[in-house]
């Protein structure tokens, strides 16, 4: 009985810094942890300490919309994204820990011709690289949620749909702190509360961090701190093409499940899930300008709002319950910035936009392999910062450009 | 609740009557490298803090004009029409009018 109440530590409290660590991870979220994560159980690389500005999970990692697919427009991106989905459907098993991931199908309506031309070519990208993903027609979307408003009396008709039966949503904070937990079960180190103030060099490799709890040497760092990626990658006079914006989400009152898929709609900027609470998840586009100022704006929730009644007229009704923001580092091609950098040693994984969150443990695996072998994986190699001083970019835009 | 910003024409106004158009960059050279301009194309300095950029008054007098805002609050702390820009910094061109704000 007593058991029960006990309070189970999910990692070690944060101790005192050493002064000196191989590998100084920046920025306590899925990237980072699982950064460590990997480093420490495919690499035996245990000698890592993951600094976090605030509490573990509480940027990107923690206000994301937590849908996990890989029906990318590029065969770069697609094969990317589908080895993370692959990694997420064995990561509960792992972590030995319930991620609560549901593959119940993901939906990109096409309300235009133009818009079911893109969605084939996805689809054929897709298919080539063996990801089940096909192009349906209204009666197909209309068989898999009947709740849709498929009436051809509204704004934007549906003439049919990309579905990715594949696509699901997982409960980000679980992955947040599974993989916390599987990195402290490692040996790696987390240091919550802990800023990173400076980055040390000496004849072009980093030689050590500074830190408002004092100053480490390594020989490595990873930055993996989203909105603020440039703010980071400042301190190592790394420039990164990156502006930062916010993204908004908010949630209805839990409702008894009704929406069994994902539902997104490019041309309205919205996207529709329930949650395993029953509440309506809706997000939409990110906020043109940049800021590093996260507060929630109302024409975003008037604007969704009213997006979201064309979907679903039955939610007419039902209540807001909370509304959010999170910082998104931009990149100016849809893909991420992942890999080396010319200053040996920083590591950065950057330029994640709106789909960072989805690739985590990709990101993980890629990035401590690369720290281990020194080499760059091949599954990352388009996604390295030099080409955009070469001009080679990889564009996501068809099938990135609604934050889903 | 978003924030103003104080068109040099119509005076403040809500920023969803605007285009925002990034921050104010340096031209490369007369005839750059591929590096140079793909630098000067793609990256940016995103700063935290004050920063002068474009903007348009895309649903007001279509005005082009910089601005000086303070990234971490939005607190906008100066509004100038393009014009009056003495180092020849051009306002982008007409065809780089970006799409009207998804929100």
């Amino acid at each position: 009985m007593r058991d029960i109440f006990r309070t189970r530590r999910m990692w070690r409290p944060r101790g005192e810094l050493k002064d000196r660590y191989d590998v100084v991870i920046v920025g306590g979220g899925s990237h980072g942890l699982a950064t460590a994560y990997y480093l420490a159980k495919n690499h035996g690389i245990t000698n890592v300490a993951v600094l976090e500005q605030s509490y573990i999970g509480s940027g990107a990692a923690g206000r994301n919309t937590t849908i996990v697919r890989s029906n990318y427009r590029t065969p770069e991106g697609a094969r990317f994204y589908q080895r993370s989905v692959e990694l997420y459907e064995r990561l509960s098993r792992e972590l030995d820990f319930n991620l609560l991931f549901s593959q119940q199908g993901h939906l990109t309506l096409a309300h235009s011709d133009r818009a079911l031309i893109t969605m084939t070519e996805r689809a054929e990208v897709n298919q080539l690289l063996g990801i089940d993903s096909r192009v349906v027609g209204p009666p197909e979307v209309a068989r898999l949620c009947p709740e849709l408003d498929l009436s051809h009396d509204v704004t934007w008709p549906i003439l049919g749909a990309l579905y990715h039966p594949r696509g699901g949503i997982i409960r980000h904070d679980a992955v947040v702190w599974g993989l916390a937990r599987g990195a402290d079960r490692g040996g790696v180190e987390i240091h919550p509360y802990t800023e990173v103030t400076g980055i040390e060099r000496s004849n072009g490799r980093v030689t050590g961090v500074r830190t408002t709890r004092g100053d480490i040497e390594c020989d490595t760092i990873v930055s993996a701190t989203a909105g603020w990626s440039t703010l980071v990658a400042d301190l190592a006079d790394v420039r990164l093409p990156i502006t930062t914006h916010i993204l908004q989400a908010f949630v209805t009152e839990p409702l008894k499940p009704f929406l069994d898929v994902i539902v997104v709609s490019s041309q309205m900027h919205v996207y529709v899930s329930q949650t395993d609470r029953g509440e309506i998840l809706i997000g939409a586009e990110i906020e043109p300008y940049t800021t590093y100022r996260g507060t929630s704006t109302f024409p975003f929730l008037e604007y969704s709002a009213r997006h979201v009644l064309e979907l679903f007229p039955q939610l007419e009704n039902v209540s807001v319950l909370r509304q959010w923001t999170g910082l998104c580092d931009l990149s100016p091609d849809y893909s991420p910035i992942l890999g080396v950098t010319e200053v040996d040693g920083f590591v950065v994984s950057a330029g994640w936009g709106t789909y960072g969150f989805k690739a985590a443990p990709i990101v993980g695996t890629t990035l401590a392999e690369l720290i281990s072998t020194g080499r760059t994986p091949e599954l990352i190699a388009p996604f390295t910062l030099e080409r955009f001083y070469t001009d080679t970019l990889v564009s996501e835009l068809a099938a990135a450009a609604v934050s889903h | 609740m978003s924030f103003l910003l104080s068109c040099p024409n119509c005076g403040p106004r809500d920023v969803n009557e605007f285009a925002y158009a990034g921050e104010v960059t340096s031209r490369p050279a007369e005839r750059p490298s591929v590096r140079e301009l793909a630098t000067y194309v793609h990256f940016r300095r995103n700063v935290a803090g004050v920063q002068q950029e474009w903007w348009f008054h895309r649903f007001g007098c279509e005005t082009w004009f910089r601005a000086e805002r303070d990234t971490r609050t939005n607190a906008v702390l100066a509004t100038e029409a393009a014009h009056a820009e003495p180092d020849g910094q051009a306002a982008p061109a007409e065809a780089a009018v970006p799409d009207v704000p998804a929100v």
